[in-house]
């Protein structure tokens, strides 16, 4: 009883620092692609569109 | 998956909610002085290309080159104008707030330390310290017709600020080893070190009155986006870093007995 439920906890725990670290560099890599495209890009649209609020979250703009 | 989920969930809470409160104060603030700097910046008109020969005046209108800076929308005139501005710079600001969510639930998530609303106003305000102060220290927040260095050296020397302070901050809160903590500090202070890049000359269209209020509308602005961005992300992220706490303490029970 007592080896199976140290079993099961060992194998949740490493499970779950994988999860961990599986969730957290999708949310990285999708929160850098979504601050590139409204701080960053330079395509005159993205830039026109997003001018406002990348002069007030001072940005480098243009 | 369910972590992903709950996790982009969270970011996406409290990405809109700042990105909400953002837009109505920068509408108050931030915004009034973009729309009355750029009135400066029109008025600097692109090198007349009037002093071209006659008759060929048509072929140097089509023709104008002038280096100055544009503004994609310019002053905007009637209300549809304004309120499609109004409506994009919500949208960015919305984005914004749901990239650096995601950013920062996932520095969360990492640390795994305990978080809640009252410590994720702390990893707020590193987040503010991080992308707001630091990159401010050598590139103040900027209205249109300011005079800038090349916009590519500035858009990287900022992101070597903000990476910077944010990775020092980091091994201060949590490394032990005192050269980790030692290369991360440097890391912080060598942008700055370094310098930012500006330009020759700093002269620009815009009153430093203007500039000077700016910055202070633009940093205010920003230190309430990220306490709402950093309390929310912390409220919300606590039940996912609290499980991977509590798990350990549930496993030493047993073999206590």
């Amino acid at each position: 009883m007592t080896t199976r439920s140290i079993h099961t906890a060992a194998g949740s725990a490493t499970r779950s620092a994988a999860q961990t670290a599986v969730a957290a560099f999708a949310a990285i890599l999708l929160g850098s692609f979504l601050l590139y495209g409204v701080g960053f890009a330079q395509p005159q649209q993205i830039h026109d569109a997003a001018h406002d609020a990348r002069h007030s979250f001072a940005f480098p703009c243009h | 998956m369910d972590l992903i989920r709950r996790l982009f969930t969270a970011a996406l809470v409290a990405g809109v909610l700042s990105g909400t409160a953002a837009s109505v104060v920068q509408q108050a603030t931030t915004v009034p002085l973009i729309l009355e700097a750029e009135k400066y910046e029109v008025v600097t008109p692109p090198p007349a290309p009037a002093v071209a020969a006659p008759g060929a005046a048509a072929a140097a209108e089509s023709h104008q080159h002038g280096p100055v800076r544009e503004v994609g929308e310019g002053v905007p005139t009637t209300l549809d104008e304004a309120m499609q501005r109004i409506g994009l710079t919500i949208v960015s600001n919305l984005l914004t707030g749901v990239a650096y969510a995601l950013l920062l639930s996932a520095a969360m998530l990492l640390a795994g330390r305990p978080v809640d609303a009252r410590r994720g106003l702390v990893w707020g305000a590193g987040g503010f310290v991080a992308v707001s102060l630091a990159p401010s220290f050598g590139l103040p927040p900027e209205l249109p017709g300011m005079a800038g260095a090349d916009l590519e050296l500035r858009q990287l020397w900022w992101l070597a600020a903000a990476a910077g302070a944010g990775v020092g901050m980091a091994a201060l809160a949590f490394a032990r080893n005192r050269l980790v903590i030692a290369a991360a500090v440097i890391a912080a202070a060598l942008p700055h070190l370094v310098g930012a890049p500006h330009p020759e000359s700093a002269e620009g269209a815009v009153p430093p009155e203007l500039a000077a209020h700016f910055v202070t509308a633009s940093l205010g602005s920003a230190a309430l986006f990220w306490a709402i961005l950093g309390a929310t992300c912390g409220w919300l992220i606590s039940g996912l870093v609290g499980e991977a706490e509590h798990r350990p303490a549930l496993r030493v029970q047993p073999g206590a007995r």
